[in-house]
């Protein structure tokens, strides 16, 4: 191992297994996941060239390669938990997407979700046990978040008793689905019903689109791979086009609405229900926020302990770049940032699933504020994460910007997740809808409960809430720092609130006063957020048992309040939560945090505990044998193939003998 | 847009007429886009040799970019390597030389997707460290490509701080030769471009010890690959140092040297030499060394960061009116984007930030030239301005493009991440700008010692250069603004950015003071207050954005409605700083909460007056439809058409699926087995 990771990791205060059973939730679940790494790891099947050398084409079969053998070894393995499943992945994986990926969440759910028993009778075997290939079939060239605004129409033929399927228009046409283009015969079609001459709005239907046997595409369908993208080179986006397409009656998902043979059509009860989905999709974009975040951290924390890099004291050797206080600047506030992400994201799993159980009874109660929450949360966490990846492979200067580093790949894997499953604005505008809501709720004088009851305060405060707030406020302590953090939301919501009512009072319609607001919006959610995070990140601490660990994690957790107060000053400024000199204070104890925080810093992203295989970084080995390491990995790269490259042949020798 | 209006475009050009909603878009734009081209070129006649040079390189096929999403990254290495080569050619056949007005433009119209840009570095090197006898040697085999050069300084181990690098050329006096050597891993030679692959020479910083003494770092010309069948010299190792995020058309390369042998003439001599004997000899200033540095970094911030900002607002905000999305009015159809203020919020200060950027690059090179001029008369006092402003410029708009293109990608939804949008090129290109040439935060904290040097000197009433007077004049005041009409006034706002810089270099100088006063080691103390020297730098340099903005602004002529829109785009990105770092303005109450509130109107306000012009404010850009190579943001915005038949020619649709065969008709039909 190297000197200096050797050195760092016996300096710890703490011992890193204690905080990795806390993450994974005791040390049962770290044994459990170890072994399930540790198949795939010892598991000779699994080794694979380095993909970056690779061409997308060829990413795309070894990514079908994993997904089969996957199918095969979670069975050799009798590995069936979902949990337990997506350990096994993630190992398998690494950063990168499985084609297969819609087929066991987004089709295979939707086919358990929304179908009736016959159909579940009928499909299920099917999908269970991978006789077809699905995917979901959602967005359309020309729309994505606005639903409503898909064009696909299915047309019910009663004559036949068909569905007669259609892309009108070259923005009608499917676009962007996983698994679509070349791996699926199978999609969940989303499109428009039209019975009786009556549009229905957006129904789901099973449509084949491959031929069985061939994989040939099917008369009527136009499939294919939308091309190269930032990243994803392993997953075939796909579009599809159909032309009078015709499905069977029963290709309809009819637990809900339905339509019967004679093209009557039968309402569903609840739209709300679909809510449940969405709800845990987010929830996982929320921990995968952390998870990628922790992976980055990980990596830019053990290079900056390996690598040396100018003179911080003259004479002295090069000092390690963590030494420096720019450089703990900009990748501790991340390290913390990860952990207070991953309690939140632990925090919202934990909620769906105490409450999925009352969805089930059709108690719906809870639903919306989670919908809200996790829709602002989702926008939140991809967003600082996406900004933070990006940050962590700058802080490893110019080997930050090569493919070894696993840098660039976790990058371009997850900043999509700011645009898919609901675009990040249009997120912390749905949040912002329920702040209004609930603002205008106590207004009138009713009370508001769950994460959002701060609102109650409001008229209480009012009295005089600048120097109530900026006396009480104690940078040292996390209670405190929770109320500063609501008291700026409790400002922002109001301010919006106000903001939009003001709007509505000059101009006409509600849409114009919402677009005019829609900045001070945004603000006033991420503020909920923040603080949201904020909360739930101190009250993990009293949950932790062992002293040196909760001491850790407590400088962690005023590490990630302060910091976010010093980006945010402006606020806390012009709320007069805090003073001037506080915010001096702050700025003050942030430096004193780095430095506090610095000796643990490796011990911390061991913690996190990723596998080198998982982790697929050359600077983020956790032996630290960086350059060596380098080596090996450049001389496998294409270019290097040849010693002398064909272009010498082609174009340089030629060139020279003309000039 | 249905597919019938789609095919009435299609008896236009390639793909149809224009696409309705940009047309309108272009109906009544309150300037002459014309005018502005020609403001941003720096005169019509250079608008006119600009647009031939990238008409005579777009028509050649040579240089089509066509299929640059689809290839790997050897046939885009290759594709670079025969561009570069044939460039030699067409600039033959078109009488454009070095020296003419059109080479400017050449980077341009290429998009940089070019070899050999290190052979011009290699030149360069040689020109300013060499002696007269070096220069008549080597200048001309490498005019002619006799030979292909390279230059290798950074280390795997090593970067910014030359003084580390591990290199080592050692004297033999009885050969008269240095004999260089690679001595341990993290000496390697990193990241040169051009010398994976390409280059037959290449300059080598290495540690020179004569007779046991090491003089530190130096320069040798060193011959890698042979001129006849390009193997590898003995004692030479050099190879690709593989993928990165981009510059996939460059063979950065690595280089380990065993034992290799140059002759004494072979050290780049024009400031210190290896006498035969053994003599080690310094002559003349190495400052010219620094003007290197400075003329690399003022140029960049053109060609590497405003340019690519330019390119990313084109399509996104053309995308913008083009993409419809959700409904602002019940009954009505849906809303471009471009509509929605949030969507203004992000494109629009950054559309504001790049003509901003383009000023100040204008007023750097502005510089420059004067400096340059000096320097000629030997006189070297503007140099530590000139290397200061260029450092921190050079940092701080580098990471402003890098992260605004970030914003136009992401603001372009999910068909912003497929590559052919054009934007995650220009986004993983750009992110490079951050770290070579200087990684950011060293120039940062290079311009804050510049700074903080003057600050002392004018507390103590020494002169300073002109473009840090300002720090001797401290004023402490209030805002007076009144309404948020007030605030676009740029002396209002030029003066909250004076304060706000003036503060915090101010409160870091005396913190750095109090910290040395305590007995605090000078060298812990700097440490101590680095992020706040960055901050410090940061608000210097975007006063002095501002400030240069606003004049520019002044000066501009009123014809064409020029300088009416400018004053727009100068108040916009001036208030989008103090909207979005609200709180420096508000500490110690220089602008108060109810001055913050009018600042945030006026912002919003000005979103809404530049949307109407946001498209023809684009289009002065110029870039044609070749140069964004995008699905999205082409003129005539026939978005989905395009996008369509572009996904059609990926090789994943053109080609058989061989994973189908090998993979997945075993596992439907369950021989898993076979795997």
């Amino acid at each position: 191992m190297n000197a200096d990771l050797r050195r760092e990791r016996a300096a710890a205060t703490f011992q890193p297994e204690l905080l990795t059973h806390i993450l994974d939730g005791g040390p049962d679940r770290t044994r459990r996941r170890k072994e399930i790494g540790g198949n795939v790891i010892n598991d000779p099947d699994f080794q694979h060239e380095d993909l970056n050398f690779l061409s997308r084409s060829q990413r795309y079969e070894q990514a079908i390669r994993k997904s089969s053998l996957m199918v095969m070894k979670l069975r050799e393995y009798g590995i069936a938990d979902p949990e337990e499943i997506y350990w096994f992945k993630r190992t398998c994986l690494g950063s990168f997407p499985e084609p297969f990926g819609l087929h066991f969440s987004m089709f295979q759910k939707t086919l358990e979700t929304q179908t009736t028993d016959a159909q579940k009778e009928k499909w299920l075997p099917l999908v269970r046990g991978v006789k077809i290939i699905g995917t979901y079939a959602q967005t359309e060239m020309g729309h994505g978040t606005h639903l409503r605004g898909l064009e696909t129409t299915a047309t019910y033929d009663p004559a036949t008793q068909e569905f007669i399927l259609n892309s009108p228009t070259v923005t009608s046409i499917k676009w962007w689905p996983g698994g679509l283009g070349k791996t699926s015969n199978h999609a969940i079609v989303l499109a428009q019903l039209y019975t009786q001459g009556q549009c229905k709005g957006l129904h789901a239907f099973i449509v084949p689109i491959r031929q069985l046997g061939t994989h040939e595409p099917l008369p009527g369908i136009t499939v294919g791979d939308i091309g190269p993208k930032f990243g994803y080179d392993e997953m075939d986006n796909g579009y599809l086009k159909m032309d009078n397409f015709r499905i069977p009656r029963e290709n309809m998902l009819m637990k809900y609405a339905q339509v019967e043979p004679d093209g009557t059509y039968v309402k569903p009860l609840s739209d709300k229900l679909t809510y449940g989905t969405m709800v845990f999709i987010r929830s996982l974009i929320v921990g995968d926020s952390a998870h990628s975040l922790s992976r980055a951290c990980t990596i830019a924390i053990r290079y900056s302990a390996v690598r040396h890099q100018s003179e911080l004291k003259p004479g002295e050797p090069e000092p390690q770049i963590l030494d420096y206080q720019t450089q703990q600047y900009k990748l501790f506030p991340l390290l913390a940032t990860a952990y207070a992400f991953h309690f939140v994201g632990a925090y919202i799993k934990d909620t769906y699933r105490r409450i999925s159980g009352d969805i089930n009874e059709g108690d719906l109660s809870e639903l919306p504020e989670l919908h809200a929450l996790t829709a602002g949360l989702k926008a939140f966490t991809s967003w600082t994460a996406n900004a933070g990846i990006e940050e962590c492979r700058m802080a490893c200067g110019g080997h930050g910007y090569s493919r070894c580093s696993g840098i660039p790949d976790i990058y371009v894997t997850f900043t999509p997740s700011c645009t898919y499953e609901g675009e990040n604005t249009v997120m912390m505008l749905q949040t912002a809808r329920f702040l209004v809501k609930s603002y205008t709720q106590v207004s009138s004088g009713q009370r508001v409960t769950g994460m959002v009851s701060y609102l109650n305060d409001l008229s209480r405060q009012r009295i005089q809430p600048q120097h109530v707030a900026a006396r009480t406020v104690m940078l040292n302590d996390p209670v405190s720092l929770v109320e500063a953090y609501k008291a700026r939301a409790a400002w922002l919501v109001e301010a919006a609130a106000k903001n939009l009512e003001a709007e509505l009072n000059h101009r006409r319609s509600k849409e114009d006063a919402w677009n005019k607001t829609s900045v001070d919006l945004v603000q006033a959610s991420e503020a909920h957020c923040h603080y949201v995070i904020v909360k739930l990140f101190a009250a993990k601490l009293a949950e932790v048992s062992n002293a040196a660990v909760r001491a850790v994690l407590t400088e962690l957790c005023l590490l990630y309040a302060l910091c976010g107060i010093s980006k945010n000053t402006g606020d806390f400024l012009q709320a007069g939560i805090l003073t001037d000199a506080q915010i001096t204070q702050v700025k003050q104890r942030v430096k004193e945090l780095l430095a506090a925080i610095r000796p643990n810093a490796v011990a911390l992203v061991d913690s996190f505990d990723f596998h080198d295989s998982h982790l697929g970084s050359v600077l983020g080995r956790y032996d630290g044998n960086v350059y060596e390491n380098m080596f090996e990995w450049a001389k496998k790269s294409p270019l290097n193939k040849t010693e002398v490259h064909e272009s010498f042949h082609k174009h340089l020798k030629p060139m020279q003998a003309k000039l | 847009m249905a597919l019938l209006e789609t095919r009435k475009y299609l008896q236009g050009s390639a793909l149809g007429g224009v696409n309705p909603d940009l047309a309108s878009e272009r109906q009544t734009p309150s300037f002459s886009v014309e005018k502005l081209t020609a403001l941003l070129d720096g005169g019509e006649e250079n608008t006119r040799i600009r647009r031939a040079v990238v008409e005579a390189i777009e028509s050649d096929p040579v240089f089509s970019r066509e299929n640059q999403y689809f290839q790997s990254q050897n046939e885009k290495y290759e594709a670079a390597v025969r561009k570069a080569v044939h460039l030699q050619k067409k600039m033959h056949e078109m009488g454009w030389t070095e020296n003419g007005p059109e080479f400017k433009y050449i980077y341009r119209a290429l998009s940089g997707e070019i070899a050999f840009l290190l052979h011009t570095i290699f030149m360069r090197s040689i020109s300013v460290l060499g002696s007269d006898k070096q220069i008549a040697k080597w200048i001309p085999l490498a005019m002619q490509y006799q030979l292909i050069g390279s230059y290798a300084q950074t280390e795997l181990g090593h970067g910014t701080y030359l003084q580390g690098l591990e290199t080592t050329a050692v004297f033999d006096i009885t050969t008269q030769e240095f004999i260089l050597n690679t001595p341990q891993i993290s000496a390697m030679k990193w990241w040169p471009g051009d010398m994976g692959r390409s280059a037959t020479h290449t300059v080598v910083f290495a540690q020179l010890y004569v007779q046991g003494k090491c003089h530190g770092v130096h320069p040798f010309i060193v011959q890698i690959r042979s001129l006849q069948d390009h193997s590898l010299c003995p004692g030479i190792t050099a190879g690709d140092i593989g993928p990165k995020m981009s510059f996939e058309h460059i063979d950065n390369g690595y280089l380990m040297l065993q034992n290799v042998r140059v002759p004494r003439e072979n050290m780049l001599s024009k400031f210190c030499e290896v006498q035969p004997d053994g003599t080690y000899v310094r002559r003349g200033s190495q400052q010219m060394n620094y003007l290197t540095m400075t003329a690399v970094r003022v140029a960049l911030i053109s060609h590497e960061a405003v340019t690519p900002l330019m390119k990313a607002c084109t399509i996104a905000i053309r995308y913008s009116v083009v993409r419809r999305q959700s409904k602002l009015k019940p009954g009505e159809e849906e809303a471009k984007i471009l509509d929605f203020q949030t969507q203004q919020e992000k494109l629009l200060p950054h559309l504001a930030a790049a003509y901003a950027f383009h000023f100040i690059s204008n007023y750097l090179q502005d510089l420059f030239n004067r400096g340059y001029e000096e320097i000629q008369r030997e006189n070297f006092s503007m140099l530590p301005e000139l290397h200061a402003f260029s450092s921190g410029f050079k940092a701080i708009v580098t990471q402003y493009c890098a992260s605004a293109v970030e914003v136009c990608l992401w603001a372009c939804g999910g068909h912003g991440y497929s590559l052919l949008s054009g934007l995650p090129s220009l986004c993983t290109r750009i992110l490079a700008s951050c770290i070579y040439e200087g990684e950011n935060t060293i120039l940062f904290l290079q311009t804050a010692r510049f700074l903080i040097k003057c600050f002392m000197a004018a507390s103590a009433g020494h002169p300073v250069p002109p473009s840090v007077t300002y720090l001797a004049a401290v004023k402490p005041g209030k805002c007076p603004a009144k309404n948020k009409f007030d605030f676009l006034s740029p002396d209002i706002y030029t003066q909250a950015y004076r304060h706000a810089a003036v503060r915090l270099i101010s409160s870091t100088a005396a913190k750095l003071q109090v910290l040395i006063q305590s007995g605090v080691k000078k060298h812990d103390a700097w440490n101590e207050c680095t992020v706040q020297l960055v901050q410090a730098v940061k608000a210097h340099c975007l006063y002095i954005t501002v400030k240069n903005f606003a004049e520019t602004v002044e000066r501009l002529e009123t014809k064409g409605g020029i300088q009416k829109i400018m004053k727009h785009l100068c108040d916009l990105f001036a208030l989008h700083g103090i909207f979005s770092n609200s709180g420096v303005f508000l500490y110690d109450g220089h602008i108060s909460g109810a001055q913050m509130d009018m600042v945030t109107a006026s912002y919003l306000d000005l979103l809404a007056v530049i949307r109407k012009d946001a498209v023809p404010l684009v289009d002065a850009f110029d870039f044609t439809d070749k140069t964004l190579n995008s699905a999205l943001g082409s003129y005539d915005g026939q978005v989905y058409q395009r996008l369509y038949e572009w996904a059609r020619k990926s090789p994943t649709n053109t080609q058989t699926n061989p994973a189908y065969e090998k993979y997945l008709k075993p596992l439907l039909h369950k021989k898993l087995s076979k795997l």
